[in-house]
């Protein structure tokens, strides 16, 4: 494993995240990974290889050069989709699976949830919902839906 | 392209040049931001355009060599990305479902090559062939949609209804027992009716002064008398009738629903918890048959003797009748509006239980983990909390349900006073006798009772339709790994095994990547490869424990999809690194695979796997119980009962799955050594860690990420100084670090873990 400071990442033509040293010039494509994605999102970043090797750890983001953390944040953002659940619009049943319309912080969308075991309890009042294809949808506070949303959420808890 | 919302297909016409037609259009729902935002992406026969809701204008780019459309995807969202030979051009993101994203790529890829390959005439070209594509793309489309919204099902109460499937064989004696409940109805229905000539007849002319008509009151008496015997019969027998055929329906049910889950596929297993399965067919069915013989049959009792009832005041008096009925909507109101938060409760609460259920079944599983780390207190305490969950959610319900029951009796006591005030108002201007208003308040006291426990019934009917409804969940959960409509018969086999361009996707991930290899009969291949490199994906797929997403596996030249898959399965040993025994005497675990094997059967298997004499040496023989895990044997014990099993169903296909990593080099031994009886004259697939447990195998096949990287045997592979070469020396070096007759390599994680 290469220590801080002793790599330099960029992004080559292709539009991947590409790691060099002072030793190895040839570039090698990279990405980075939280290690708590969920419990601690700022803290533990590795830089995974095509073969899935860890080449870098990151303790914590702040550590790295202006540049390189922009980079490592750019490429975290497009990989990282867990919208948020703003409103739960509709719901077409409440028997699963069932189909859930929802206003995120990205938009209003549609998924599928096919059952309540797709609910997971991040702390009494966060939840993750899982999707059909395995998008993670988060509820960061319950207590704040308003109300239509609350009560429909009601049903699967 | 008519699954296309017709503004964007629209949009999309509008663009086409002359004589250019659109292949292959997909609608995307996220745009780069990563936004739900709409977007198409399409392939005609000229070029490649898309567009995103809120774009001034289309993107198109025009097929040329260099041109190249790829996929990659994580998390289940997904990059398309177009290159050219020195950078990407450009990207789209979309979520997995959003089309058919694989046929895009391909469409693109020919097209692509049509256009290079000679310019002039490829529009006729792709007008004529690749309408074709075109076609399947639609009609794929319109299917998944089509499972799209077979997803979702009817609901709520009506859920009941499809236990009629249940009910079905036993028509006949429901038929019977509906009527039999008629007739006992009626018969309850005929002593308040006496009371009204008793009174008006008997009594009343009495307290006039005129003696007591001992004839006519013997009649009256007499008749209640018969009334009650008769009601008393009718109602025992249609009781016991009932009951029994609701029991019956209710052992089907459950035994239907276990064969159900037992037909289910691997996965299934993988994503549900053991203790809510458990709970779903223990608590659910005993709930639904409760329902069944209790409740339901006292509904329907209820429902008659109101109709009749009414049937009956209202040929008394018109007039009483109607306000006697009076709160009847009002009550009818007040069920409706309890129904659906009583109908959340009680599925929280099933909820909440299985939860209690699933922190047992985690915990007594794993009692020695438990306790090796000293954590009873946090399991305890884990116990208490879902506990507590219970509580609060019960105690939630009981809220509203307690204010419910003496709701409907406070009405019930009106209704009563409403009929004592206007009865007494008709009685003082002649319309009615005393008798009258005595039979109407004998009736409507029966009535409201009825009333009242009909209004029990909501609480319950709704309990039954949620566990119904989690019954139907397991029930129409459709097995993964479908048995064909016409499953093959399949005896007898030679043990020809055939990969093709296999793949295999597990969720979002890729596991298996265009895998081909042909297995002849009787040749032993190992498989080799770092943990996580597809080995025992392979081994699932070959067993069909999950069914290939791309390309086909052929035993003897069958594709493995078309065979009976109990038949199939009859001919695969399968000795798993942690070997399950379930609670029985030894011969029992013996014999699991062929129960009617005969004693001199199970012991020259127990012999062959050496097995035999610690199995004499234990107190009861072959008669000995092992536990569920079977503690009281040690892992290279249990493994030889394993192997034993497997020789003796005599399968032509043997796969050893990390059979002898668990255990010991001394007991390895012996394993191998019972191993090499169990190999002879058979297919067989093992995975190994150890490299040195495969040198009796004929090839050694090598994976990595899922694909193979070498084939060959020991000597050819060393020679090739590759991959398999440097996992063989790191073991060497290991082993001389190490001392070679004491531990080697940690066994890495077990087989089926290797993938969730």
């Amino acid at each position: 494993m290469i220590h801080m400071l002793d790599y330099h990442l960029s992004r080559n033509s292709y539009g991947r995240m590409v790691l060099t040293t002072a030793s190895d010039p040839i570039e090698k494509e990279v990405v980075p990974v939280r290690a708590f994605p969920i419990s601690n999102p700022l803290r533990g970043i590795s830089l995974i290889d095509r073969q899935g090797y860890e080449l870098a750890w990151i303790d914590s983001l702040t550590e790295l050069p202006q540049d390189s953390r922009e980079l490592i944040e750019n490429e975290l953002e497009s990989r990282e989709f867990t919208p948020e659940i703003k409103r739960i619009i509709k719901l077409s049943s409440f028997i699963t699976p069932t189909t859930w319309s929802v206003e995120t912080d990205r938009g209003n969308t549609d998924f599928v949830l096919k059952g309540e075991e797709d609910i997971r309890r991040l702390s009494a009042s966060s939840l993750m919902i899982a999707d059909q294809y395995g998008i993670h949808f988060l509820i960061r506070d319950r207590a704040k839906l308003d109300h239509h949303s609350r009560k429909l959420l009601d049903h699967f808890l | 392209m008519n699954y296309l919302p017709t503004y964007w297909s629209d949009d999309l016409s509008s663009q086409l040049t002359c004589g250019e037609i659109v292949l292959v259009s997909i609608k995307i729902e996220l745009n780069t931001q990563l936004q739900f935002i709409e977007g198409i992406v399409a392939v005609t026969n000229q070029r490649l355009m898309a567009k995103m809701y809120g774009d001034e204008a289309w993107q198109s780019w025009y097929f040329h060599d260099d041109l190249r459309l790829v996929q990659h995807d994580h998390a289940g969202i997904g990059f398309l990305e177009l290159l050219d030979a020195h950078k990407r051009i450009t990207y789209w993101r979309y979520r997995f479902g959003d089309g058919s994203i694989k046929e895009l790529i391909e469409c693109f890829a020919q097209q692509r090559k049509l256009h290079t390959q000679n310019e002039s005439d490829s529009l006729l070209h792709s007008v004529t062939q690749d309408q074709i594509p075109s076609k399947n793309s639609v009609q794929e489309l319109s299917e998944f949609l089509v499972a799209n919204e077979s997803i979702e099902k009817a609901t709520s109460t009506w859920n009941l209804l499809r236990l009629w499937r249940f009910a079905k064989p036993y028509k006949g004696r429901l038929l019977i027992g509906f009527l039999l409940t008629l007739c006992s109805t009626a018969a309850t229905l005929v002593p308040p009716y006496l009371t009204m000539p008793l009174m008006d007849n008997v009594l009343i002319p009495y307290q006039n002064g005129e003696p007591i008509n001992t004839e006519l009151a013997t009649f009256y008496l007499s008749g209640l008398l018969v009334a009650a015997v008769i009601a008393w019969i009718l109602g025992w027998t249609r009781t016991y009738m009932l009951a029994r055929v609701s029991e019956r329906m209710g052992a089907d049910l459950r035994t239907t629903t276990y064969e159900h889950l037992l037909s289910l596929s691997h996965d299934y297993f993988g994503g549900k918890r053991t203790g809510d399965l458990m709970a779903r067919i223990g608590t659910e069915t005993d709930r639904i048959n409760l329902f069944l013989s209790l409740h339901l049959l006292d509904f329907a009792t209820d429902v008659i003797m109101i109709v009749m009832t009414a049937i009956i005041l209202f040929s008394i008096n018109p007039w009483l009748a109607l306000v006697t009925l009076a709160p009847l909507p009002i009550i009818a109101w007040l069920i409706h509006l309890v129904r659906d938060r009583l109908r959340i409760g009680f599925e929280k609460v099933d909820r909440i239980w299985a939860e209690v259920n699933n922190v047992l079944a985690d915990t007594i599983p794993g009692i020695r983990v438990v306790k090796a780390f000293a954590q009873e207190k946090r399991e305890s305490e884990r116990f208490r909390a879902a506990n507590l969950r219970n509580l609060q959610i019960n105690d939630r319900v009981n809220k509203i349900w307690s204010l419910f029951t003496p709701t409907v009796t406070l009405l019930t006591e009106i209704g009563l006073l409403v009929v004592w005030v206007f009865g007494i108002w008709q009685i003082s201007h002649d319309e009615i006798t005393v008798g009258v208003l005595t039979a109407f308040l004998a009736y409507i006291g029966r009535f409201y009772l009825r009333l009242d426990s009909m209004s029990r019934i909501v609480s319950i009917t709704q309990k039954a339709a949620a566990g119904t409804k989690r019954i139907f969940d397991i029930l129409d959960h459709q097995s993964s790994i479908p048995e064909s409509k016409n499953p093959i018969p399949f005896k007898t086999t030679q043990g020809r095994i055939e990969l093709q361009n296999v793949s295999f996707r597990y969720g979002t991930r890729s596991i298996t990547d265009n895998v081909s290899l042909t297995i002849e009969p009787g040749e032993m291949v190992g498989l080799v490869g770092h943990s996580g490199s597809g080995k025992s994906t392979l081994v699932n797929l070959i067993c069909r424990f999950h069914d290939v997403t791309e390309g086909a596996i052929l035993i003897d030249g069958y594709d493995l999809r078309s065979l009976s898959i109990a038949d199939y399965r009859r001919h695969i040993g399968l000795v798993l690194q942690e070997p399950f025994l379930f609670y029985g005497t030894i011969a029992d675990n013996i014999a699991y695979g062929k129960p009617t094997a005969t004693w001199s059967e199970i012991v020259e298997a127990a012999r062959a796997a050496h097995a035999h004499e610690f199995i004499l040496r234990l107190p009861h023989g072959y008669d000995s119980i092992v536990g569920e895990r079977g503690q009281a044997l040690s892992g290279g014990e249990r493994q030889r009962i394993s192997i034993a099993r497997a020789l003796l169903i005599n399968p032509r296909i043997l796969i050893l799955d990390e059979a002898t990593s668990s255990v010991d080099t001394a007991t390895e031994k012996e394993i191998q050594k019972a191993l090499e009886n169990l190999v002879q004259g058979r297919t067989t697939i093992a995975i190994a860690h150890r490299l040195s447990t495969l040198r009796k195998a004929n090839r050694l096949v090598v994976l990595d990420c899922g694909k193979i990287v070498e084939i060959g045997n020991h000597t050819e592979l060393m020679a090739r100084e590759g991959f398999y070469y440097r996992l063989y020396q790191a073991q060497a070096r290991n082993i001389d670090t190490e001392d070679s007759t004491t531990i080697i390599p940690s066994a890495e994680h077990s087989a089926s873990g290797e993938y969730r």
